[in-house]
């Protein structure tokens, strides 16, 4: 504490010693996204230690998955991440396959192909607007939102639900798309496509967030690694892992054929398959910004991915497949698979003896790591950006608590 | 991760570590001794040439059968199983470790079973241990800082362990 204070130029400059205090931010703390505690050990303005207290959300979902068949559980998952339910329900539904063997359709392929990456979307979009909301700037959560509530019609169509889907489940998909679907939502890329520079107008470039945002909570691509950091976290402090490219052989067998890019900075150079604006000059890989900017980049990647498997979904003309029973038996054994969902890499772990029931469920939460090194970024940063870090983070409280 | 090399490799560099191994399953993984944790993981994380340097996930898993009609047929002994995932992100392969642990320690009831936190290895074990300690209640030799993490701390019980019973009351509030 006392280095901090020594080699802090704004202390020195006045000469004011000030108490130290413990500050209380949340559990309903506006800019805490969901029900998080954070304790601050502050001197003045900054913050010596930060302590993040979890749990508030806790249902013990993995004891719930103990008493249900493997299918039943899906609607758990879907509690999880619940702004990114379809992801969540791919994880669980390809564990559950790994463990099985099984493979769904070629039409089933895509179609899960088309709706992950649509929610990816509604999941960054989310993102971005509460980062807005954060750093207080409330334009862009109306913007973002008012794109996502389009995104959510398109869902409740296919699935009744808005926000728990269930709609992949074990063995493929609850049911196939409703006639006219795939128009609509071509449609609503066909709008969604100029908003993005609108987006970057409102946040990405806007001077006032590029200095709430860059050099601000630095991560180093060790220090990720260390703690298990994935997803746009590791990505946006420059180290080129996709799970939709480097992961297990069931998981990018989905994507094959597809062509896309992971947004990650190489040489210096975000890869160029869109316009967007260049990087500020302040801002340095790993902080806040970068963090970011790799969600805004991954927006403009997943509708690319979308339209390719509008295609191909069109093009197959067998049947889509029917899901696995309700109670289907498990062979005795077990399986781990982690994927690619929009907060970082999604991990389940299936252990069966044998009956339908799983002896044991796991799942590993990407925000529950992804949290664990905040207060790394936050020792020695000021109090007013604490929301800036936490929210360059996109947690979930759903998934950590589970 | 393939291969028997790496196995002898590691079996040289720790010696009796790995008490078994499966290598021709869905996930490859290695049955580690409890005392040998620690030094294993050390190993492939910093001398090993696939270096595993990402803890995924650590599990437990409560081998425990409470129906007595169906505790009679099962093959094994009640313990208590820990799961390490580990990944490297350079050769992009995982490995799983396998501890067995007794379900108390010295079979005493209330006694948690011990094992050596790899916190000092992986930093991010720090969160999915303490996660562990209070859901499955296994204490970890050597952490920093061991306490409930989702659960209140003064709940009672772990609640992953397959004989717990739910609490009828908390602090006033009805459980059921």
């Amino acid at each position: 504490m006392s280095q901090i204070l020594d080699e802090d130029q704004r202390i020195i400059e006045f000469d004011v010693r000030t108490d130290e205090m413990l500050v209380n931010m949340g559990p309903q703390h506006p800019s805490t996204h969901g029900v998080l505690r954070l304790v601050l050990r502050t001197d003045g303005e900054i913050v010596s230690e930060m302590e993040p207290h979890i749990g508030y959300l806790h249902r013990c979902a993995e004891k719930i998955g103990e008493n249900l068949t493997a299918r039943q559980w899906i609607p758990y998952t879907d509690r999880m991440d619940y702004l990114a339910a379809m992801n969540m329900n791919l994880g669980w539904a390809l564990t559950v396959e790994k463990l099985l063997r099984y493979q769904v359709s070629e039409k089933a392929r895509h179609l899960r192909v088309l709706i992950t990456e649509l929610n990816r979307i509604a999941s960054h979009l989310v993102g971005m607007g509460a980062y807005g909301l954060d750093l207080g700037t409330f334009s862009p959560f109306l913007y973002a939102f008012r794109e996502r509530e389009k995104l959510l019609d398109l869902f409740e169509e296919v699935c009744g639900a808005r926000l728990t889907y269930s709609y992949i489940t074990v063995g493929g998909m609850t049911a196939d798309l409703p006639p006219g679907w795939l128009q609509r939502c071509e449609a609503f890329l066909d709008q969604f496509e100029p908003v993005i520079r609108e987006y970057h107008t409102l946040l990405t470039t806007n001077a006032i967030f590029v200095k709430r945002t860059a050099n601000i909570g630095v991560l180093s691509p060790e220090m990720a690694i260390d703690y298990g950091c994935t997803g746009p976290v590791l990505r946006g402090s420059g180290v080129d892992i996709d799970l939709r490219r480097d992961g297990e052989s069931i998981y990018t067998a989905m994507y094959d054929g597809y062509a896309f890019e992971v947004a990650v900075m190489k040489n210096g150079h975000y890869p160029r398959d869109h316009e967007y604006p260049a990087v500020p000059r302040d801002a340095v890989l790993g902080d806040c910004w970068h963090r970011f900017f790799v969600r805004m980049l991954e927006v403009v990647q997943s509708m690319d991915l979308v339209r390719q498997s509008i295609d191909r979904y069109s093009q197959c003309k067998g049947p889509l497949g029917e899901p696995l029973k309700l109670a289907e038996k498990l062979p005795a054994g077990d399986a781990y698979l982690e994927t690619e969902c929009p907060k970082g890499q999604m991990g389940f772990y299936l252990v069966s003896d044998g009956t339908s029931i799983p002896w044991r469920v796991r799942a590993r939460s990407s925000a529950f790591s992804n949290l664990a090194v905040s207060p790394e970024l936050c020792r020695g940063c000021l109090i007013a950006d604490v929301p800036a870090v936490i929210g360059s983070l996109d947690v979930v409280m759903g998934e950590i608590d589970r | 991760m393939r291969g028997t090399d790496f196995v002898s490799e590691l079996e040289a560099a720790v010696e009796g570590a790995v008490i078994g191994r499966e290598l021709e399953t869905l996930d490859p993984w290695l049955a580690i001794s409890p005392d040998k944790l620690l030094e294993t993981c050390r190993w492939l994380k910093e001398s090993c040439e696939v270096r595993f340097d990402g803890l995924q996930c650590i599990t437990a898993i409560d081998w425990l059968e409470t129906d007595p009609k169906k505790a009679s047929k099962v093959e094994w002994e009640p313990h208590t199983e820990l799961v390490y995932h580990l990944w490297s992100t350079k050769a992009r392969a995982s490995l799983v470790l396998k501890v067995k642990l007794p379900r108390w320690k010295d079979d005493q009831q209330g006694q948690l079973p011990e094992v050596s936190s790899v916190e000092s290895v992986w930093r991010g074990a720090d969160w999915h241990e303490r996660e562990v300690f209070d859901l499955s209640g296994i204490r970890f030799l050597g952490h920093p800082d061991l306490r409930r993490i989702l659960c209140p701390e003064d709940w009672d019980g772990y609640p992953l362990r397959k004989d717990y019973e739910m609490p009828l009351e908390y602090h006033g509030m009805r459980g059921r």
